[in-house]
């Protein structure tokens, strides 16, 4: 029921907007909900999740990226690759300013490359394969990598590596640099002031280097700590945008039914979130294949998604999210089939012996799943016990492999090589971490496939190799795949073309407009 | 014995809390027998509202389960902790307290002091806590409730004891050579069981209130039905079905009052005064 309403409302509101090409209008104030508030704006030295929500909107990137993940030109207007892959030459725009009037040029580019290596892990590793960088001019920037990296395209994104001004960091201490409080961007909207508790708040750029945007006076990023106060706010009309995640998945339905209200999934696709059960390899019954597969038989994945999840998302085929490159649905395929998974458990020789399942302890919809996921289990004839943890607790288990299932939802950024293969490779095995290779798969076949997959050229051989890797996984199962997930964002129809890109809410204020 | 049936019965509220409680403890033996279905079994489409389909009475939850199979599960569980923490914390009460009030002296400073300890902390905010660090689960929650009910219990026991320790016959038993365990068993704490029977009929209310109120706050045992789990869980979606909720909490209510009904019938009965005067 509610998905058709979802439907519909997507196709009334006309999300697919920019076809229908209305002129945009100027002016105006957007209030959105930032939950939960940022421990600090400052992107290069913190990545939250809302931190990269608000300062996308303040720092800019040298790309920026579409929903399809392809590169477009932001901070650089240009850029070519050498025959060999392994020179980049970015042509950064000209005229473009920081917020203080300074002239934003190459000198920059390399001064936030050595910050966000001592400050941004994700960075540091993304430009690993990176031997230098240089600045023949004021407007270019070469990469030279030590060895073909076929993801190297996508790691210019805001949150990834946002550009700081080097005129206000150099010499300074980064961590204890005043502008941390008051940060200093190049993108559409500076920031104006916070109050904390209240609210943060942005206002437009008038020297933005693309003319004529923003066209939004302000925005207003409010906090409202409690979820139904947060939904409260929406209905009263204190708040026009909930970005995704804001409010709990069951007040969703009930939003989307109200007057002039628009809900959109998309913009997520860069991070596609993947929700997956670990299942712990080492040891007990999940160390048999055939078990694990008779767990992805036995769970109706699909009641998940209509019912715990209001019809949002998508059930997951296999390892990559059906938004990362190379991504194929041409791999073995695992209905909701309870016979089939009770076959296969006898076949396995499973006597009922306990199973612990240990649910993500985020909330409400999280809980539903767990108790639903037991249930589907405990049908095909598995005994299931289930662990219940704070978010800490359950941290720990995981980190010690102390665990036998274990829900979790992880980013995967685009490329296999970026968020993907760190989930399956035997190198990713460490304890202490509750990222990367958690379950404890080993395959030597599959550590081949993604070392080679990083940096063989050119893209076709990669889509040859990631497919392979795909198969395998899916036929050994090291993890239970269950839902794409989407994370709606709500708001009012006159707020239109926020979403535009890969990363949604994130650096989409500069396209938004108000429909008066 | 037979006089205390007959002043028990000639009390209304006690006869009403009889029935009540009766009730309740044959659902939780009887009805998972005639209801096998388990209530997490999704088995209709979600929020489905109540009398709309005679096999699923009551309507389903956020998942399509039963809330109806959910109320005769959950009464087994609410009246099991309740019954089973009274039981532990009477255990633990009643010897501490009879021990305090019979040697007094310091054996009676060092217990109450003890005692105080657990006072002094707010029972709810104590049980809280202790289940937190325990993990949840129904051993941890009975034996939480039970750590914050005894102290109650054990001041009763001390003060009955302390006015009993001066009577006649027990300084006779003294006076005789029987030893203390004996004194304590056969001859104090018989004729200071009433109070502490009507302390626990309502203890046990508030001990399914305490498990009640642990669950709603998503602190209950995640692999057994309860009331306070199923008013938990449909919180958050009240205003979409009330049904979830409302039920659940009427069976809380009810039972609960029909134990406070039967303490004070208890009560009633057990009083000497009360029960001779004028009825």
């Amino acid at each position: 029921m509610s998905k058709r309403v979802l439907l519909g409302l997507l196709l009334a509101c006309g999300l697919t907007a920019p076809a229908l090409a209305q002129a945009p209008k100027t002016g105006g104030t957007i209030n959105a909900v930032i939950q939960p508030e940022p421990p600090g704006l400052m992107l290069a030295q913190i990545q939250n999740g809302p931190t990269q929500m608000v300062s996308g909107n303040i720092f800019e990137g040298l790309l920026r990226y579409s929903p399809k993940l392809e590169p477009q030109p932001e901070l650089a207007e240009s850029w070519s690759v050498s025959e060999d892959a392994k020179t980049y030459t970015f042509k950064l725009k000209k005229g473009v300013t920081w917020h203080d009037g300074k002239p934003f040029t190459a000198a920059d580019v390399l001064f936030s490359i050595e910050m966000l290596k001592q400050t941004h892990a994700r960075a540091r590793n993304n430009l690993a394969q990176v031997e230098k960088v240089e600045a023949p001019d004021d407007h270019t920037v070469v990469f030279t990598l030590k060895q073909p990296f076929g993801p190297f395209l996508g790691i210019f994104e805001v949150g990834s590596m946002p550009m700081v001004p080097k005129h206000l960091y150099e010499g300074t201490d980064w961590k204890t640099n005043p502008y941390n409080n008051a940060p200093v961007g190049t993108g559409p909207f500076m920031f104006k002031e916070w109050q904390k508790g209240s609210f943060i708040r942005l206002v437009k750029n008038p020297n933005y280097h693309e003319k004529g945007k923003p066209y939004l006076d302000e925005i207003y990023w409010q906090v409202i700590p409690d979820a139904a106060a947060r939904s409260v706010a929406y209905e009263t009309g204190k708040v026009d945008v909930l970005p995704g995640g804001s409010v709990e998945n069951f007040d969703v339905p009930r939003l989307s039914k109200l007057k002039d209200t628009c809900v959109t999934g998309a913009g997520w696709e860069f991070f596609s979130p993947l929700a997956w059960l670990w299942l712990n390899n080492r040891q007990g019954p999940l160390a048999d294949k055939r078990v694990r597969q008779a767990i992805m038989y036995a769970i109706d994945r699909d009641f998940a998604k209509d019912v715990i999840w209001n019809g949002l998302g998508k059930v997951a085929t296999g390892p990559s999210a059906s938004t990362i490159k190379y991504y194929t649905d041409d791999v073995k395929k695992y209905p909701y089939d309870p016979a089939k998974a009770k076959a296969l458990l006898k076949e396995a020789g499973y006597k009922g012996e306990k199973i612990r399942m240990q649910p993500l302890a985020y909330g409400e919809t999280w809980q539903r799943w767990g108790e639903a996921v037991k249930q589907n289990l405990q049908d095909v004839g598995m005994t299931i016990e289930t662990i219940a943890t704070d978010v800490a607790g359950g941290n720990q288990k995981i980190a010690d492999w102390d665990y036998d299932i274990a829900f979790t939802y992880l980013y995967q950024y685009g490329d296999p090589a970026l968020g993907v293969g760190r989930n399956y490779v035997s190198s990713a095995i460490a304890k202490g971490q509750v990222f990367n290779n958690v379950e404890g798969y080993s395959n030597p076949e599959i550590d081949k496939l993604f070392a080679e997959g990083a940096i063989a050229t050119p893209d076709s051989k990669r889509k040859e190799i990631y497919e392979k890797a795909q198969k395998i996984l899916v036929e050994d199962v090291p993890v239970a795949w269950m839902l794409e997930l989407q994370f709606p964002t709500i708001m009012r129809c006159k707020v239109k073309n926020l979403i535009t890109t890969g990363i949604g809410v994130n650096d989409g204020f500069k396209d938004a407009w108000l429909d008066k | 014995m037979k006089q205390f049936w007959k002043s028990m019965l000639r009390s209304p509220s006690g006869v009403i809390g009889l029935i009540i409680l009766l009730l309740a403890i044959s659902v939780a033996v009887f009805g998972p027998m005639l209801f096998p279905n388990s209530p997490w079994r999704m088995v209709q489409r979600p929020f489905l509202p109540p009398f709309t389909l005679s096999t699923v009475p009551l309507g389903t939850d956020a998942l399509g389960r039963d809330v109806f199979a959910g109320m005769i599960f959950g009464a087994r569980v609410s009246l099991l902790v309740g019954l089973v923490s009274t039981l532990v914390a009477l255990i633990v009460g009643v010897p501490i307290g009879a021990m305090a009030g019979y040697f007094g002296g310091k054996v009676d400073d060092a217990l109450m002091r003890f005692t105080e300890f657990f006072q002094t902390i707010p029972s709810f905010a104590l049980a809280i806590v202790l289940v937190a660090i325990l993990q949840p689960s129904i051993y941890s929650i009975v034996a939480s409730i039970a750590v914050v009910s005894w102290p109650p219990v054990a001041r009763l026991v001390r003060g009955e004891v302390l006015s009993l320790r001066t009577r006649e016959y027990v300084q006779a038993a003294v006076v005789t050579g029987q030893s203390n365990s004996w004194i304590i068993l056969r001859e104090i704490l018989p004729n200071a069981l009433s109070p502490v029977i009507v302390l626990a009929s309502l203890m046990v209310a508030t001990a399914i209130l305490l498990e009640s109120s642990l669950s709603f706050l998503g602190l209950g045992d995640p692999n057994l039905i309860s009331w306070g789990y199923m008013v938990g869980a449909g919180r958050t979606v009240i205003r979409q079905a009330w049904w979830i909720t409302v039920f659940p909490g009427v069976a809380i209510l009810i039972s609960v009052l029909g134990l406070n009904l039967i303490g004070e019938g208890l009560n009633d009965a057990l009083n000497p005064r009360l029960s001779r005067e004028g009825r």
